[in-house]
């Protein structure tokens, strides 16, 4: 009591490189973190999905069963299942241990842009470019879809899942946000093809990038702009956004090579993290911690706020 | 209970008599027991739950207490005031129900046994004394005895009053000698099963003791005997109910029973009797009874050992016959001994054995008088059988003696008219009526030209119907509705008598020539026609013939096909039936149906299913949008029905329960209505204003279709960098390319294609064609467009299925465009990825493979993403063009570029030699394309040939490189846009 409380640090972001890991998978079409954030998982151009560790940069396990490309996955809460979907129009969902495939799931129309779980993995969502997000059962024994999602007009890029909502962005410039509870469907309109959508960690927002290059903040209740962040490039790729763990930073890749770290309230750039000279292709940031995974090409690199001070896994691993 | 019969009105009834019946009155329903209610005596039914669960229901709704349940009301416990213990009373536990008049404990004023003085009855007083004989203590009773209470009952002294005095019975004085009579006279002997005669409890006392009607005088009533009440001994011990064990005083006694076994099984009153009555019988000493065998000291033998009980020692009858000791009520083991006995004279006139349990009726039944069978007529037949009318004329003789010999006779042909056939002049004429006066008929009362066109027009109809048009729907029609109705008047002919004069052909004539006419016909297919006698294989067998002598055109046939021995009657039935099907199922018909199947929906659903609301006000929106005034504008809420699973899963309760909707609420809407399909373009505006200048064909562009592709709106947002010489190379492009294809059948088609995806679909399709037709050489098209090795496998050996399946995929591109487009609304728009310098597909697509890479070239030759290793300049010439149907936005490119952290030298030297892999990959695949496109030109493949193998000379024999697509994108980088704009120009300068 006598001490006053700490004064709070000023938010650190990932800047500082840790190590790059050689995937070895093609290009990395996108890298995940797990629920908790030890592990990661890079999908490949191989038609591979490869689980790694964060801390060392090893390589865990490979899953291999994709007809195609990899384009996006998803671990469980439990990190017992691994969903990912594919240019192959199958969305996979993996045992993690045995690294077999439990479920192939079948039914899109064209290749699977996203793909995510719900919060207790008995729904897995997947975003196809036909238009449809479809509901796939994992607790009964059932394949059939328990419901398509085909309001969205042009392909879906991307879907988030927060516990009963699901956000959906799609290339017709909509971003859908259903809502389980309130029986509604709320379409933003943003008049450009969404290539990202998610959540704000509090949940109250939602974050929006779209082809315009231009990352937009809105409020998810009423549909009101909070906040605009420019300065990147993003023209004809699909790339990621995502907010800071702590709600204080927007970070959103880029197609000239830099991972952008806006303000969230000033909407200025903090941060300009250059990543490599290829497009950053994802990214995704670790859930508590202030760590960021990027990958460009066939690499991946992890990076945290304070510099490592062991060096060894810096090099790619020798394999 | 029984007495006599002039004694019931003395009876004392409790209760409400039951209504007299009447004799011709219905009978009544009983209550069924649904409605058999019991209610309390506030009216309110009382359920019954039954005997051993309750009983009625009780207190409020079930509950036995107030509104909030039973409480125990005087429970309190404190730390002061320990709950005191309640004694509870019975009473406590009752309601006012038990507590009243017709309870278990009433309260209400009684007079009780206890302080009653009187005397004493003796019957009581001797069944008293009975129970007191049995008890532990002989002479209890004693104590009673000497405390009398005085008490009398009111019944007991209203009957006092009435003259009744203790000791006698109650009821009418009766008088012996009358019913000693009745029994003489009841001399009749009765069979079968009539009641037993009615016995009042006085005949029967008079059974009883015989011994004591010494004194009966003429004129002298008795009272009735009193009844002896039943006297219920206590069970004590534990043996069985009835058993009474061995009597040691009696063993003792000596001389026993004369039976010499003693009957366990009596009854108590009998036993009673025994005791007291003067027929206590001796007994020899010894130890007998059923806990003990026979002794070997027994002497008499025939003694029954093993006693049995039979079951005529019970009663079988409830209240028939009552046993004699005026028990009433009391159904023990009674044995029927003494009746036996007593009536030797009928068991004497009877010499059967009567069976156990009936007597001999008292009554004889009156003799049933059989009257005979009135006597039948002579020639009297009980049956009586239709034949049917059979008339001589179309008849052998033979066969029509047969017959009149086998039904006796033959039916007469009517002579007169039956009364309903005349018509109504005949009837005038017979009854002698003058005819009415005025015009007869209508048509007198037109004009003669009217007339004479009525007329004309009638024959040409009777033309028409003479001949009928057995192929048309209506024509035929008609046929099978004359042949059934002449099938039917046949039919029903053939029960009436038919007059003389009507041929019976007559009406099967023109059904029978009609059949004719139609299988006859040369076009009629014969082959497999409809065997509908299939189960009779004979009649099928004549049917055949009879259609096959049709087929020949025999007038006769049918006559010539039916059976000669059948009936005259079975063969008109089957005449009927052969023409009846032959024009059912005629050949026209089966080969009609052949050619043609049913639809299997229904066509006037001209309904679809359209969701009820739509995402509108696109321009709204985007005005909004570019004044950044997101919000409400620019947000559509819309109601959307999750499935209950999906609820379930994700732990939310349904939002909409008992909806069985799924998604968006869907309307039925007309289904050729515009407004189903017109969306409004949001970037129409834009569109116009951007691409007018640029090409005539947008003006031609058709309204958007449903499902908007990013495509759509790409001229809008044209890169900042547009004003160099690709956009307008772009847009001169365009213009050619709407112009006629056959003008310019060179890569001209190609932009053609791709510009008409964004327009026309109808057009497409036949542009399409004309594409195919005039398709320039496929070196024009490596030429241009990049070759489509970009999704190259990682090995050499799977090559060949992957060139098979992109062939696939491109023609099912093809397909799904064609069907994208004739569907309208629903397909994607396909997106061009024709020139690397177009700028309105600026939105490049999701590529793979290589493809992602040469998208990205496109977006550095566009000045997007400039940097780029100039070293690949040469290679990617050929491969920076392709047609390509991706949608979305792509994927970013994989490079492995620009890691300043990694070691350039490997990098470089690897994909080096991915390139050359790369390129034996797309040579070969060249060499697929042309074998495709064998029609095609030849003299500038050759040229292109050659430049082909110079570059294959300086490739080494490559391996295979499971990275190969990782590095491919190298060598396409680099292609400027000065060169490119070199190169188009030079193709278009060759066309």
């Amino acid at each position: 009591m006598a001490f006053p409380a700490p004064r709070p640090q000023p938010p650190q972001l990932p800047q500082h490189l840790h190590r790059t890991i050689d995937c070895q998978q093609g290009a990395v079409r996108a890298v995940r973190f797990n629920a908790d954030g030890n592990y990661l998982l890079t999908c490949g151009s191989d038609k591979s999905l490869k689980l790694w560790s964060v801390s060392r940069g090893t390589l865990l396990k490979a899953y291999c069963g994709h007809g195609y490309e990899v384009l996006d996955a998803d671990g469980s809460y439990d990190n017992s299942q691994v969903c990912s979907c594919s240019s192959d129009k199958t969305v996979i969902l993996w045992d993690v241990a045995s690294g077999q495939v439990t479920r192939k799931l079948r039914g899109h129309a064209g290749k699977i842009n996203c793909v995510r779980f719900n919060e207790e993995a008995s729904v897995i969502l997947s975003g196809s470019i036909d238009g449809t997000v479809r509901c796939w059962d994992t607790r009964s024994r059932r394949m059939d879809v328990i419901q398509i999602l085909d309001e969205a007009r042009d392909g879906i890029s991307s879907l988030k899942v927060l516990e009963h909502e699901v956000l959906t962005g799609s290339v017709d410039g909509r971003v859908r946000h259903y809502d389980l509870r309130m029986g509604q469907l709320n379409a933003d309109f943003i008049n450009s093809p969404i290539t990202c959508v998610c959540f704000s960690q509090d949940g109250q927002c939602t974050l929006s990038s779209s082809l315009d290059s231009t990352v937009r903040l809105l409020d998810k209740n009423t549909g009101e702009m909070l906040g605009e962040y420019t300065g990147h490039q993003n023209k004809s790729y699909k790339m990621d956004c995502c907010l800071s763990s702590k709600d204080t930073h927007v970070l959103s890749c880029s197609e000239d090579g830099h991972v952008y770290y806006w303000d969230l309230v000033e909407g200025s750039i903090s941060l300009k993290l250059p990543v490599g000279k290829g497009v950053v292709q994802s990214l995704s940031i670790h859930p508590t911690e202030p760590l960021l995974l990027t990958a460009t090409g066939g690499h991946v690199q992890v990076w945290g706020a304070e510099p490592e001070d062991t060096q060894e896994g810096a090099m790619e691993p020798s394999e | 209970m029984a007495s006599d019969s002039d004694s019931d009105e003395d009876f004392v009834t409790y209760g409400t008599p039951l209504e007299p019946l009447e004799e011709d009155e219905p009978v009544r329903k009983p209550v069924p027991l649904h409605e058999q209610t019991v209610k309390d005596e506030k009216g309110r039914f009382q359920r019954f739950h039954g005997a051993f669960t309750g009983g009625f229901s009780a207190g409020y709704f079930n509950t036995a207490g107030s509104k909030e349940g039973w409480t125990p009301s005087t429970f309190v416990s404190s730390r002061q005031q320990k709950a005191e213990r309640q004694n509870a009373m019975p009473q406590d536990f009752m309601d006012e129900e038990d507590l009243g008049e017709h309870g278990i404990a009433p309260r209400e004023i009684t007079t009780t046994a206890d302080f009653v003085s009187g005397r004493s009855n003796p019957i009581q007083k001797k069944a008293r004394e009975l129970s007191a004989m049995r008890g532990p203590i002989p002479g209890d009773t004693l104590l009673q005895d000497l405390v009398a209470p005085a008490r009398t009952s009111i019944g007991v002294q209203l009957l006092r009053k009435m003259g009744w005095r203790d000791g006698q019975g109650v009821g009418p004085r009766v008088r012996k000698r009358k019913l000693r009579s009745d029994k003489a006279g009841s001399e009749l002997r009765a069979y079968g099963c009539v009641l037993p005669p009615k016995r009042s409890d006085e005949s029967e006392e008079d059974n009883d003791d015989d011994d004591d009607e010494e004194f009966a005088p003429e004129n002298v009533t008795f009272a009735p005997k009193d009844v002896t009440p039943v006297d219920f001994a206590v069970k004590e011990g534990v043996h069985g109910l009835g058993y009474r064990g061995l009597d040691p005083g009696r063993a003792l006694a000596g001389g026993g029973t004369r039976g010499g076994h003693f009957n366990l099984f009596t009854l108590d009153s009998d036993r009673t009797t025994s005791l007291f009555g003067p027929r206590a019988a001796t007994r020899r000493g010894g130890v007998a009874g059923q806990a003990f065998g026979v002794g070997a000291m027994e002497e008499d033998d025939d003694e029954e050992v093993y006693h049995k009980d039979a079951m005529s020692n019970y009663d079988t009858i409830l209240g028939g016959e009552e046993p004699g000791d005026g028990l009433f009520g009391w159904t023990a083991p009674q044995q029927y001994k003494k009746k036996k006995k007593n009536d030797p004279k009928k068991d004497a006139a009877y010499l059967g054995k009567i069976l156990e349990g009936f007597t001999l009726a008292s009554e004889n039944e009156e003799p049933k008088t059989v009257f005979p069978p009135p006597v039948l007529p002579r020639g009297y037949r009980p049956v009586h059988y239709f034949r049917p009318a059979v008339d001589m004329s179309g008849v052998s003789p033979v066969v029509a003696a047969a017959l009149r010999e086998s039904r006796g006779h033959m039916t007469q042909p009517a002579q007169e008219m039956v009364r309903h056939q005349l018509d109504s002049t005949q009837r005038r004429e017979l009854l002698g009526e003058t005819s009415l006066q005025g015009p007869s008929s209508v048509f007198e009362l037109l004009r003669p030209e009217d007339l004479e066109k009525l007329s004309r027009v009638r024959q040409a109809a009777e033309e028409k119907q003479s001949r009928p048009d057995l192929t048309s729907e209506t024509g035929r029609a008609a046929v099978v509705a004359a042949a059934k109705a002449s099938a039917l008047q046949a039919l029903s002919s053939r029960f009436q008598s038919r007059p003389q004069g009507a041929p019976e052909s007559q009406p099967q004539g023109a059904p029978e020539s009609l059949a004719l006419a139609a299988w006859s016909a040369p076009t009629a297919d014969t082959k497999n026609t409809f065997k509908p006698f299939d189960k009779i294989p004979h009649k099928q067998a004549r049917y055949d013939q009879y259609l096959t002598l049709l087929r020949k055109g025999h007038k006769d046939a049918l006559e010539q096909s039916l059976d000669v021995c059948m009936t005259e009657w079975e063969r008109g039935r089957e005449r009927d039936e052969f023409v009846f099907t032959s024009l059912l199922y005629q050949p026209s018909s089966s080969a009609l149906s052949s050619r043609f199947t049913r639809s299997r929906q229904a066509d006037n659903d001209d309904t679809v299913e359209v969701p009820r609301d739509t995402e509108n006000d696109v321009d709204d929106k985007q005005a909004a949008v570019k004044m950044k005034m997101f919000g409400k504008l620019t947000r559509d809420t819309l109601e959307w029905h999750p499935d209950k699973l999906l609820c379930k899963r994700f732990n939310v309760p349904d939002p909409y329960p008992g909806s069985g909707l799924v998604g968006m609420p869907k309307v039925r809407r007309d289904r050729f209505s515009v407004f189903n399909f017109l969306t409004v373009d949001p970037t129409a505006s834009c569109t116009q204003a951007s691409s007018s200048s640029s090409s005539s064909s947008s003006s031609s562009r058709p309204p958007d279709s449903g499902k908007r592709s990013r495509w759509d709106i790409s001229p809008s947002a044209p890169p900042a960098g547009q004003k160099d010489p690709l956009s307008a190379l772009i847009s001169e492009a365009r213009s050619e390319a709407s112009r006629p294809a056959t003008e310019t059948p060179t890569i001209k088609t190609e932009v053609l294609e791709e510009q008409q995806t964004a327009s026309g679909e109808k057009r497409e399709e036949e542009e399409e064609e004309e594409a195919e037709d005039s398709r320039p050489p496929m070196d024009l098209f490596k030429a241009i467009f990049s070759s489509s090795d970009e999704r190259s496998s990682s090995s050499d050996e799977s090559d060949e299925g992957q060139e098979e399946e992109e062939e696939e995929t491109e023609r099912a591109g093809a397909d799904g465009k064609a069907g994208a487009q004739t569907s309208g609304p629903v397909g994607f728009s396909r997106i061009p990825q024709a020139t690397p310098t177009a700028p309105p597909p600026t939105l490049p697509t999701h590529l793979q493979g290589t493809s992602t890479a040469r998208g990205r070239d496109v977006s550095e030759e566009r000045g997007v993403a400039p940097p780029s290793t100039a070293s690949h300049k040469d290679g990617g010439q050929e491969e920076e063009e392709e047609e390509e149907e991706e949608f979305g936005p792509k994927l970013p490119p994989h490079t492995s570029t620009g890691f300043p952290w990694l070691r350039e030298e490997s990098q470089s030297g690897r994909s080096k030699e991915n390139r050359k892999a790369k390129k034996e990959h797309k040579h070969k695949k060249d060499k697929k394309h042309k074998k495709k496109q064998k029609k095609q030109k030849k003299q500038k493949v050759k040229e292109k040939k050659r430049k082909k193998k110079e570059k294959r000379d300086e490739l080494p024999s490559s391996s295979s490189d499971s990275n190969s697509d990782d590095d491919d994108d190298d060598e396409e980088e680099g292609v400027t846009t000065e060169e490119l704009l070199k190169r188009l120009k030079s193709i278009r300068g060759k066309l």
